[in-house]
């Protein structure tokens, strides 16, 4: 993975100093609340419900086992002994003390991490796939280019005050693991006309209160005008996205406002200017940046049948919770952060600790966060599983659910957030409970649930097989259902099947919905092909026919 | 007392006037907004004196070239904390446009905000006094950075690429 030199550890910790005394003259009465504001959200920081909530980047999700050590440690001395992995790989706290965050982040400093551009109208952390380098589907490798991305974005002087948040997914593959499609610019590695690789660039895609599907803006790209055009996007949006109005100053309104044809002949034209400058990407910094990606020393081993002859229990594990990798005798692990009591993507310090402890042991010492909130063992021998699954097993994080109904991405919700409308921990817990019994899970196949406590969709709704959303009613929490929403490489938005629904409704309103598609379904139909062949129809007809008992 | 602004890294007097400053004042250099340069361009145009002209966050950088030979000064404001319009407008004056006067950033100008404005090109900065002392160190936030700038006056290197 990456390393830090002399130069990223300069900044991160001259950022520290910055910081500290940025806090030092709030606290102080130097800066007033709203000064204090845009200071600290450039910094992942920000005031919640409870009390200052810090989210720290985890650029594309990849972490070492020192790192997750570090991680641990900070949640037991300066939060309750948890964190929360989010949607974009990054790590929250719910807990901090303000007065402490500088002590934090110099911490995290000491372990190459840092929040900087975590939170506010900034770039933010880059996603990508969490099978980068491993998946047999893969292209090449989007990891170098996210940290091309990375240090480029960091700090950008020119785009540190954006009209709203800017997100960058990068993925190489043919499935779309990185919801790249509704992420402000998408990009994706392709093969050019003469076979040569480069990328193809979508822009204007996002979730929240509106959401869209990203337009391509240029199909093929010359790998060494990657930052260039970024730069050239990133000044559009900068120069003519909406400041008026926060509901519509995301770079997904400019687009449709303009039309992407004329959003293309904009960029276009801006980057005339830039294509040649200071950032082309040169051959020797992009082969500096893929010697941090080489594969690790994998022995020479045969692929085998570790489920052969185990328990049930282990083969449910290992056919759900592990995946295909492109050396023989190798597997890609999911550690599933969705057991039925706990928020999905809370983790524990000591959880933290034994994960970093099993990667040292069983992973090449590296960690992944999925964008599912789940974590990976991207390199685990084959013959190895069994031993690293009754660890895990053990320690409640082999919970054989990895993209089946109850692997759902929440939000923290109405517990945590001072956004939220409406819990959705509660809820995730309340469909646990509902949907307890491994064999139908296992029989309705792969089901992505993804629930957002309110409006600005956190959780993804608009792109769950079956999406949930927090709405609150008077001051109660109720629930707007959607259906056929999907993020990969065949993204789309989910529809609403009816009037929103109480919380105590929420598992009877799925359990119908999953009573018309096993009715429906046709041989190796998923939930969301058969809401694509027959509409939404059928299914509202059953939720809404008779009031659910709740 | 006259306004004190920082300008090259140097705390000094402004030499410029804005136009309701300089009633009586016909050879002091100065600074119209952009609506009074418009309004009456030929007057300015004829006046024996430095000009200098500021434009507001929304204003396109183009509606100034025409003329741009002709301002020694050119600024750009900010309006608030969020404002971030006028990094975009430096980088095209400095860049495509080759402005080489003073680019002075005005408005909402806090020792915050001083690095990105200098790596943008801005070379002049109109500071509340609060934070004017301060200012001069937040020049050296940070001693490195990732990204090619215009800040070819502060001692900041750029290491790669």
């Amino acid at each position: 993975m990456y390393r830090y030199d002399a130069v990223d550890k300069t900044l991160v910790t001259e950022r520290v100093a910055q910081f500290r005394d940025q806090t030092r003259r709030f606290l102080a009465g130097e800066l007033t609340d709203d000064e204090f504001r845009h200071l600290r959200l450039r910094n992942g920081l920000y005031i919640q419900r409870h009390a200052p909530m810090l989210r720290v980047a985890i650029p594309y999700g990849l972490l070492s086992s020192t790192q997750l050590r570090a991680l641990g440690s900070i949640a037991r001395r300066y939060d309750r002994g948890y964190g929360h992995f989010t949607t974009r790989q990054n790590i929250q706290y719910n807990w901090p003390k303000l007065e402490q965050v500088p002590d934090i982040l110099a911490e995290l400093a000491e372990v190459e991490m840092h929040a900087i551009q975590t939170s506010g109208n900034c770039i933010r952390n880059t996603t990508s796939d969490h099978l980068a380098g491993v998946t047999p589907d893969e292209l090449e490798d989007p990891r170098p280019w996210c940290e091309l991305i990375r240090q480029w974005s960091t700090f950008h002087p020119e785009f540190a005050y954006l009209p709203r948040k800017f997100k960058i997914a990068v993925t190489g593959a043919a499935q779309d693991r990185a919801a790249s499609q509704v992420h402000d610019v998408g990009v994706h590695i392709v093969r050019g006309p003469d076979g040569e690789l480069g990328f193809e660039i979508l822009a204007g895609g996002g979730l929240g209160r509106t959401p869209i599907i990203g337009q391509v803006v240029r199909e093929f790209l010359p790998r060494e005008h990657l930052l260039s055009y970024l730069e050239a996007i990133l000044r559009v949006y900068n120069l003519e996205g909406r400041r008026d109005n926060i509901h519509k100053a995301r770079i997904k309104i400019l687009v449709k406002s303009l039309g992407v044809e004329e959003f293309r002949r904009r960029v276009e034209a801006e980057w005339v200017n830039t294509r040649d400058s200071g950032l082309r990407v040169d051959d020797a910094e992009i082969a500096r940046l893929r010697g941090f990606f080489n594969p690790p020393a994998y022995r020479n081993l045969p692929d085998t049948e570790p489920a052969a002859g185990k328990s049930t229990a282990f083969r449910a594990w290992y056919r759900y919770n592990t995946t295909a990798h492109k050396v023989p005798g190798y597997r890609a692990v999911y550690i599933s952060l969705k057991k039925p009591d706990v928020a999905p993507g809370d983790i524990t310090d000591t959880q933290m600790e034994l994960v970093a402890d099993l990667a040292d042991r069983y992973s090449f010492g590296e960690v992944r966060v999925t964008h599912t909130q789940n974590l990976m063992f991207a390199d685990v021998e084959q013959d190895k599983t069994f031993e690293l699954w009754q660890t895990l097993e053990k320690a409640g994080l082999a919970t054989p659910n990895i993209g089946t109904l109850t692997d759902m991405i929440s939000c923290p919700g109405l517990d945590f957030c001072s956004l939220a409308n409406a819990g959705s921990i509660d809820v995730a817990k309340l469909i646990n409970d509902r949907f307890d019994d491994y064999d139908y899970l296992y029989d309705l196949g792969e089901l992505e649930i993804k629930m957002s406590g309110c409006m600005n969709a956190c959780g993804h709704h608009h792109v769950g097989h079956i999406g949930i959303l927090g709405v609150d009613k008077s001051g109660e929490e109720w629930y707007q259902i959607t259906i056929g929403g999907a993020a990969g490489a065949d993204a789309s938005l989910g529809e609403v099947i009816g009037p929103s629904v109480r919380k105590m409704e929420v598992p009877e309103t799925i359990a119908r919905l999953l009573e018309v598609y096993v009715e429906r379904r046709q041989p190796n139909e998923r939930f969301l092909d058969v809401v694509r062949r027959l509409g939404v129809k059928p299914f509202k007809e059953r939720v809404y026919a008779a009031p659910a008992a709740a | 007392m006259p306004r004190r602004l920082l300008r090259d890294g140097r705390i000094v007097d402004d030499d410029w006037l804005y136009l309701a400053e300089a009633e009586g004042d016909a050879a002091a250099p100065l600074i119209l907004t952009l609506a009074e340069w418009q309004g009456d361009r030929d007057k300015w145009l004829a006046q024996d004196r430095r000009l200098g002209v500021v434009l507001s966050p929304a204003h396109k950088v183009e509606l100034l070239t025409p003329d741009i030979g002709r301002f020694a000064l050119i600024g750009a404001n900010f309006s608030g904390p969020s404002e971030g319009r006028g990094y975009s407008q430096a980088r095209e004056l400095r860049e495509q446009w080759k402005f080489a006067g003073e680019l002075r950033a005005t408005g909402y100008v806090r020792r915050d905000q001083l690095f990105f404005m200098a790596r943008c090109g801005f070379n002049s900065f109109e500071l509340p006094e609060t934070d004017i002392e301060a200012a001069h160190a937040a020049l050296a936030t940070f001693s490195r950075a990732y990204q090619p700038s215009n800040d070819a006056g502060l001692p900041l290197k750029l290491r790669r690429r």
